[in-house]
């Protein structure tokens, strides 16, 4: 036989190709299984958020209702003192918005810029039919604001379709045509402190967890198997019980009428007149987030203690350590993976909390996503509640890739 | 019990039982908000307290007043005599009812949908010469972790631009979606244990890939297919945010009929309802823990 002639398979292609192949049918065959969940998802849930996201950097209401106006703005500098043919074309867009029904979008889009000019806006496209050149001395008539520089420089901001604005407002800074970005005095900095906060709650809800988790975790991992199954399912029971229950019975729990203020007061603690408030503050939030959370806690160390040996702490022993020592030295350092698995994701989950927070925080106990779904619903500043999301949403990707670098995602383990 | 060895001081006792008590303690922690809903449930007075009356065990003070009015409220006539007429009024008409009809709806739907995708998803994923897997796998676990507020809003303004928002399809959809990591998760844990040389030898043995799939894989994965479901489910029965932006009053859930609840008009109705999730959710874990049982005995694990 020749050496140099390829190695062939029973139909005579050379074996190296019909490896080939068959690697890539069977390539095939396993990104076909996934092909359909992928689209859906992508489709479904990706591209959403994508969309979303775009929403906060972009926003051309300014831009798509106000054509003519836009045009000047543009080549306006931004400090001189706005010309009569900007004044015209104001009169001209706010006349068309008038008609078409739209001059509330304008106002409230600018409104966000600069707050108190809705009115300015209104009012004045109601008398705009009327106005008679020349246009600057007219407009100025129906509302003095009009004069004024601040009330252009928003427009031109707000005219900017593509803006790092709303991040900026999400970062508690203003945008200015001149002096660049500007952080808010400090008494009016709400959302860097609503991070500050959220950041803390969760951080305190994860120290909670990890603190009560690790030793029910131990206890059940060293337990005889007959006796952890049974104590598993107190674990389990609340892991499965919809959140809202769990809620509502916090709530009945820690209210001022409920069953530990009564407790208190019964057993003398405290007077019938001077309750704790337990509940609609911060530490009803925390106090319910750690319930909530803690299954999440416990599974994962408990996975992770199950698989060390018991020998390693009775050869500790031998070898003179005392329980104390035995335990940080040999034990603790084994259970390391499970804290850091239990802790991200809790704190993962922590930080983008909506519902609890929503029924027991009251003012202060709040957080971020709380914040989003007011500027969502309630506000309606949908660019500024897709910033808020980005930012967010950024912090909990970056958490989510560490959780894949250090645990991996392929280990998560439920029940 | 373990027994304590006989070198253990006295100091090591009092600190293995005082753990024990801590342990213990935590343990009430985890259990006793859930259980303190079943007694309040029965209460005969429209509060979130026990009663003076409850806690001396009279029984006038514990009624089915809130798991009447679970049926009742939203009836057009709920004191009409018990017939057929007034069930049909109950079902059609009670506000709970048809949040429970909703739940149950969307919820099987969702898990069927993702029930299916995702055990599709998960034996792909489990084969070795699938290409970036890695990715892949963290995308279609993500909407466990993108914050829900996000994800809501995101589908909010992309379902009502293809007319899908307050429709039972778009929540339906949403539901799926969040229920697709529960289902890869375990079923992925199930295909860990596979046996590959199983699929091997049924090839050999003359089986196309359709049959050996059903034949052979099939059967050893479906507990984990079946749990994942029930995550799916209860994920699905249990969510309130993407119902809250996508679904109209028409699509309402026990859980947003929950959340208005608790933010209007507090009644003992919640309660009621709250204790029959619970019963849901003890039911729902049997149901797993047997499988896992199953599944174990299966794959020749025995529990010692």
């Amino acid at each position: 036989m020749d050496a140099a002639q390829p190695i062939t398979a029973a139909d005579g292609t050379p074996l190296k190709k019909k490896l080939a192949q068959a690697m890539f049918r069977s390539k095939l065959r396993a990104t076909g299984l996934v092909v359909p969940l992928l689209a859906f998802v992508l489709a479904s849930f990706v591209f959403p958020i994508i969309a979303l996201m775009w929403q906060g950097v972009y926003n051309d209401t300014f831009e798509r209702l106000m054509p003519n106006l836009t045009e000047e703005l543009r080549v306006w500098d931004g400090v001189s003192e706005p010309t009569e043919d900007m004044y015209a074309m104001l009169v001209a867009d706010l006349r068309q918005n008038r008609a078409d029904k739209t001059i509330g979008k304008v106002a409230s889009r600018v409104n966000q810029e600069l707050a108190g000019t809705r009115s300015l806006f209104t009012s004045t496209a109601r008398k705009a039919k009327k106005l008679e050149p020349p246009y600057k001395e007219s407009v100025i008539k129906t509302k003095k604001k009009w004069g004024e520089l601040k009330v252009w420089q928003a427009m031109k901001l707000t005219n900017q379709s593509l803006t790092p604005g709303f991040y900026a407002t999400s970062l508690d800074a203003v945008q200015t045509v001149d002096q660049g970005f500007v952080m808010k005095e400090d008494k009016r900095q709400i959302y860097t402190k609503l991070f500050v906060r959220t950041l803390m709650i969760s951080g305190s809800v994860m120290l909670l967890c990890l603190l009560l988790g690790y030793p029910v975790a131990y206890l059940l991992a060293t337990l005889p198997l007959r006796y952890s199954n049974l104590l598993m399912i107190m674990v389990l029971l609340p892991f499965w019980t919809s959140l809202l229950v769990r809620t509502t019975a916090w709530i009945a729990i820690l209210q001022s009428q409920g069953v530990v203020n009564d407790l208190l007061v019964w057993i003398g603690i405290t007077g019938d007149d001077s309750r704790f408030s337990l509940i609609y503050n911060m530490t009803g939030t925390i106090i319910a987030m750690t319930h909530i959370l803690l299954p999440f806690m416990i599974l994962p160390l408990y996975s992770v203690m199950k698989t060390i040996p018991p020998s390693y702490m009775r050869a500790a022993r031998s070898l003179g350590a005392t329980p104390t020592r035995a335990f940080i030295k040999v034990y603790m350092p084994q259970t390391v993976p499970g804290i850091g698995a239990g802790g991200l994701l809790v704190f993962i989950l922590a930080i983008g909390y909506y519902i609890t927070p929503a029924l027991v925080g009251g003012q202060d106990g709040q957080l971020i996503s709380n914040m989003i779904a007011y500027h969502m619903q309630k506000s309606l500043n949908w660019s500024l509640a897709a910033a808020l999301g980005g930012l967010l949403l950024g912090g909990v990707l970056v958490l989510y890739w560490a959780y894949d670098r250090i645990i991996g995602i392929d280990n998560m383990k439920l029940g | 019990m373990a027994q304590l060895p006989p070198y253990t001081t006295t100091g090591e006792r009092i600190w293995h039982y005082a753990f024990r008590v801590i342990c213990g303690l935590i343990f009430l922690f985890l259990i006793l908000p859930i259980l303190i809903v079943l007694p309040l449930s029965f209460n005969v007075e429209p509060y979130f307290s026990f009663t003076p009356g409850m806690l001396s065990l009279d029984p006038e003070a514990f009624s089915l007043r809130w798991y009447k009015d679970i049926l009742r409220n939203g009836m057009a006539a709920p004191d009409a005599p018990l017939s057929l007429t007034w069930f049909a009024d109950t079902w059609n008409n009670a506000q709970w009812m048809r949040a429970i009809r909703n739940s149950f709806f969307i919820g099987i739907c969702a898990t069927l949908l993702s029930t299916a995708l995702g055990t599709l998803a998960a034996i792909g994923l489990s084969r070795s010469e699938m290409p970036y897997r890695r990715l892949i796998m963290s995308i279609l676990i993500s909407p466990m972790i993108v914050p829900l507020v996000i994800t809501a809003a995101g589908m909010f303004f992309f379902y009502s631009k293809i007319q899908l928002s307050q429709t039972y399809i778009g929540v339906i959809m949403a539901h799926a979606v969040l229920g697709t990591p529960f289902v890869i998760i375990t079923v992925t844990a199930t295909l860990v244990g596979f046996d590959k040389s199983l699929v091997r030898a049924s090839n050999s043995l003359g089986a196309g890939p359709i049959q050996t799939f059903f034949k052979i894989q099939m059967p050893l994965i479906i507990p984990g297919v079946i749990s994942g479901g029930l995550f799916a489910f209860i994920t699905s029965f249990d969510e309130v945010v993407a119902v809250l932006f996508l679904a109209s009053p028409e699509q309402r859930t026990i859980p947003r009929q929950m959340w208005s609840g608790i933010r209007e008009q507090i009644s003992p109705t919640i309660l009621a309802v709250a204790t029959l999730l619970v019963l849901l959710s003890i039911i729902l874990l049997t149901v797993i823990e047997l499988l896992r049982r199953r599944s174990e005995r299966l794959r020749g694990v025995t529990p010692s």
